[in-house]
């Protein structure tokens, strides 16, 4: 498993050069120029005849976008998606904030909505975690963190809400959808498939049993 | 002979194929192993499936967990390359802006073109289903029957290697003793269909596919396919020998390194490279065919796409299976004074009677396998059981309000999960609000495994308003002329569609599931649309005479006696059958015509 240190991240290089550069001219302190922005991004695809047989991880195709502080954010995010438990790790273990950046740094048109939703959707949830308790999210305890994603998880969320928890439900969807696409996320789920037999048996008595048909 | 590039091409073939995929592999086959010259030309690039299938790929190690994108549009490790339904350079137009009267054209440019991603499901058409004419007074009788066609379909499961049971159901034609390869167990999910699929009439059976589950009999089964013919016999038998059965792992649709399943390349081009009697030319775009001053056709004129250059590919005869639309704007694009709407197109049929399966699905979580005992689901890649057609009773006292029928596809159990793996998990478990945390993990758990969709795939019987033409203005990236198309569904579709809602969600009922849809759902919104199952077919159909069709019974056109159809376009109507296995049959039966042809000189 890369860390995420390993990864191509464009936009941290850019942010410091501009860094370096706004230090060096003005004392510019807007922090947008830190993060990634929901502008349509340019990198190039894969292409319609990509090696198919090659192993590849966020970032081989196209850089990844999010800055550090909007990559803590996700990370903490995933994991209160997808925390660990006795049996399974958590999102981030598993590298899926770096499949998120991949999904909202693609440069096809079907992601192009996601990246502007969850760019928004990650500086709303640092910013509603301030006004409640002062600090960004991933510094958040987790029973903190948990008050807020419950808030957008909830049954009748609050209208004022509304965009934060159309954000909330498909960074879910991408969490556990990048989460149970890995090795470990399928033996999480309970696929054992996927391995070259001489046979196929059938199933077993027991599953057989198990909805009455033996 | 090999896979050449433009500057080695023979002078003249005995037969130029245009195409690769299932119609032209099986008619260079058929040709090569009988010793004809045959020369293949192809738009897409070579592709070596030994070693560029993925086939225990995980979604993990893709881009975007493999979802689908404009640049593979059936997902990342899907078996196709430089296709799709909108390919750059190569535009097609639809006369109507309606969304239900849409057609979508998957083009498939590579070696082997279709058949190196489609789900193996080879089912026979059966006695009914050439005869719409006679059962319905609707559409038209195919000028053969099943008799005519039973041999054949004999033949090509017994080269490509099929799975399945004899199940002796009316108009789903049982193969001959000795032809099928025995039917994998079926998985859980199928048995309960299959038992509790009874209380709603439905009857589940082992489906028929093109994959082998066990060595092919490389003794025998040569000797039955060519009797007579010690080369074709000996060649194929390598061949066969050189195919592993089923591994028990991984979607057919990726393609198969181990030859298990049946692709184009792997079971039909290869021994007919093996006869030295083959040439195959990729990236080599049909862009005419060329005729003599008889009016016989001489051959092809195609662009060279490695550097846009035009040449020419000269044959004693011409075989088309280019894919159904495509063979058909190759015609519409053959343009001479003998035949100013196009060649071989004197009854003015060319294009017309486009038809495709008509097809809706609809799903449920079933709760009887929450909980079901964790094992190895995947099996042959695909489908081990399917619903066929059998309400025979209601379709003779005209009940049902369409002609024909449909079968039911299904996927049930533990399948590789995918970005897409918990869609629907609230809904379906009846939580509102999001899940997360530990009771998203625990519910994932419990989700995963219990879905069942049902698909439709059913009969379309011809009509005037789904036909294709050039567009008059607009060309490709080689200059060459597109089609437009025009789609209308007909009432008979819409009420089938319904037809097929209804009876899903009884069989999803009687399973125990809830289905969320609504009952009375706007069916014109659920067809898919016209192209979407990539079954089209028709377009250059044959038929009794002339003036109403465009090939006789040896999908051989009228017009010009050695230009030949090898690909979808001869079919008269769609069948509640997959079309490819009809495709192979007929291409094989029009080849043993064509030689016969050249034998008595009439060609």
């Amino acid at each position: 498993m890369s860390t995420p240190d390993d990864l191509p991240r464009m936009d941290r290089r850019k942010a410091l050069q501009w860094m370096l550069t706004a230090t060096a001219t003005m004392a510019v302190r807007d922090p947008s120029l830190f993060a990634a922005d929901a502008n349509a991004i340019k990198a190039q695809g894969y292409g319609p005849d990509p090696v198919m047989v090659k192993i590849y991880k966020p970032g081989d195709v196209w850089p990844l976008t999010l800055a550090e502080p909007q990559r803590r954010t996700t990370r903490a995010l995933c994991d209160v998606i997808m925390p660990a438990d006795e049996t399974s790790p958590s999102a981030s273990a598993l590298g899926v904030p770096d499949f998120i950046d991949e999904w909202i740094s693609s440069p096809y048109p079907a992601q192009a909505g996601d990246r502007r939703l969850v760019l928004e959707g990650l500086q709303w949830i640092d910013q509603e975690a301030s006004t409640r308790f002062g600090k960004t999210f991933p510094d958040l305890t987790l029973e903190q963190q948990t008050a807020i994603c419950s808030d957008l998880a909830s049954a009748k969320p609050l209208p004022e809400y509304k965009k934060a928890v159309t954000f909330f439900k498909r960074f879910r969807d991408l969490t556990a959808g990048g989460y149970y696409t890995t090795p470990e996320g399928m033996k999480a789920i309970g696929y054992v498939g996927n391995m070259p037999s001489g046979t196929f048996e059938g199933p077993p008595l027991e599953a057989l049993k198990h909805v009455g048909l033996a | 002979m090999p896979i050449i590039t433009a500057n080695k091409l023979q002078d003249s073939y005995d037969v130029v194929i245009v195409g690769s995929g299932a119609g032209g592999g099986q008619t260079a086959y058929t040709l090569t192993m009988e010793g004809l010259k045959v020369l293949i030309l192809e738009a897409g690039r070579s592709f070596d499936v030994q070693s560029e299938v993925a086939m225990l790929q995980l979604p993990s190690q893709a881009p975007l967990r493999g979802e689908k994108t404009p640049d593979k549009q059936y997902g990342f490790h899907d078996c196709s390359i430089n296709s799709g339904w909108d390919i750059p350079g190569e535009p097609y137009t639809n006369a109507s802006k309606e969304p239900e009267d849409q057609f979508r054209w998957w083009r498939q440019r590579m070696m082997g073109g279709r058949t190196n991603h489609w789900g193996r499901i080879t089912l026979r058409n059966g006695p009914y289903d050439f005869k719409p004419r006679t059962r319905f007074d609707l559409g038209f009788d195919w000028p053969i029957g099943y008799d005519d066609i039973a041999p054949y379909y004999d033949k090509v499961e017994m080269l490509i290697g099929v799975f399945g049971t004899n199940e002796g159901l009316e108009n789903s034609p049982n193969s001959s003793p000795g032809v099928l390869q025995p039917a994998p167990k079926l998985r859980v999910g199928e048995l309960y269909a299959q038992k509790h699929g009874k209380k709603v009439g439905a009857h589940v059976a082992s489906i028929h596919r093109a994959v082998l589950t066990k060595p092919q009999d490389a003794d025998t089964l040569p000797a039955k396919l060519h009797p007579g013919n010690a080369k074709a016999q000996s060649i194929l038998a390598d061949s066969m020998r050189t195919r592993s059965p089923c591994f028990w792992a991984t979607d057919c649709h990726r393609g198969c390194a181990i030859r298990a399943n049946y692709d184009s390349q792997t079971v039909h081009l290869r021994p007919a490279l093996a006869t030295g009697n083959l040439d195959i030319l990729p990236n080599a775009m049909a862009r005419e065919v060329t005729l003599d001053k008889q009016g016989r056709a001489t051959g092809i004129t195609f662009i060279n796409k490695a550097n846009g250059s035009e040449g020419h590919a000269k044959g004693r005869a011409v075989v088309l299976a280019a894919s159904s639309q495509e063979s058909v704007r190759l015609l519409l694009n053959s343009k001479s004074n003998a035949f100013p709407q196009g060649l071989a197109n004197s009854s003015g049929k060319v294009g017309k009677y486009v038809t495709d399966s008509v097809s809706s699905s609809l799903g449920a979580h079933i709760p009887a396998f929450e909980g079901m005992p964790i094992h190895n689901e995947d099996g042959a890649g695909g489908p081990h059981a399917y619903v066929p057609w059998t309400l025979h009773a209601q379709n003779r006292k005209g009940e049902l309000g369409f002609p024909g029928g449909y079968h039911l596809e299904f996927g049930s159990g533990r399948q590789m999960p995918s970005l897409t793996t918990l869609n629907g998990i609230e809904s379906r478990l009846g939580h509102e609000g999001v899940l997360f945390g530990a009771k998203l993990k625990e519910e994932a758990r419990r989700f995963y495994g219990c879905q069942i969709g049902f698909g439709g795939q059913g009969t379309m019987l011809p009509n005037d308003g789904s036909f294709c033409e050039l567009d008059p203005e607009l060309k490709d990236q080689w200059g060459i002329p597109v089609l437009r198309f025009h789609w209308k569904w007909t009432d008979f579709e819409l009420n089938q569609v319904r037809h097929q809602q209804q009876r899903i969600r009884e069989l999803l009922e009687a399973m125990g599931g809830k289905v969320a849809a609504k009952a009375d759902a706007d069916v014109s919104k659920l067809i898919k649309r016209g192209g979407e199952v990539i079954h089209e077919v028709g377009g250059a159909i044959m038929g009794a005479d002339r003036e109403s069709s465009v090939t006789n019974q040896w999908s051989q056109t009228w017009d010009v006696k050695n230009l030949f159809m090898a690909d979808g376009a001869p079919f008269a109507s769609t069948a509640d059958k997959n079309p490819t296995l009809t495709i192979m049959a007929l291409a094989w039966r029009m080849a043993d015509h064509l030689m016969d042809e050249m034998k008595k000189g009439n060609i």
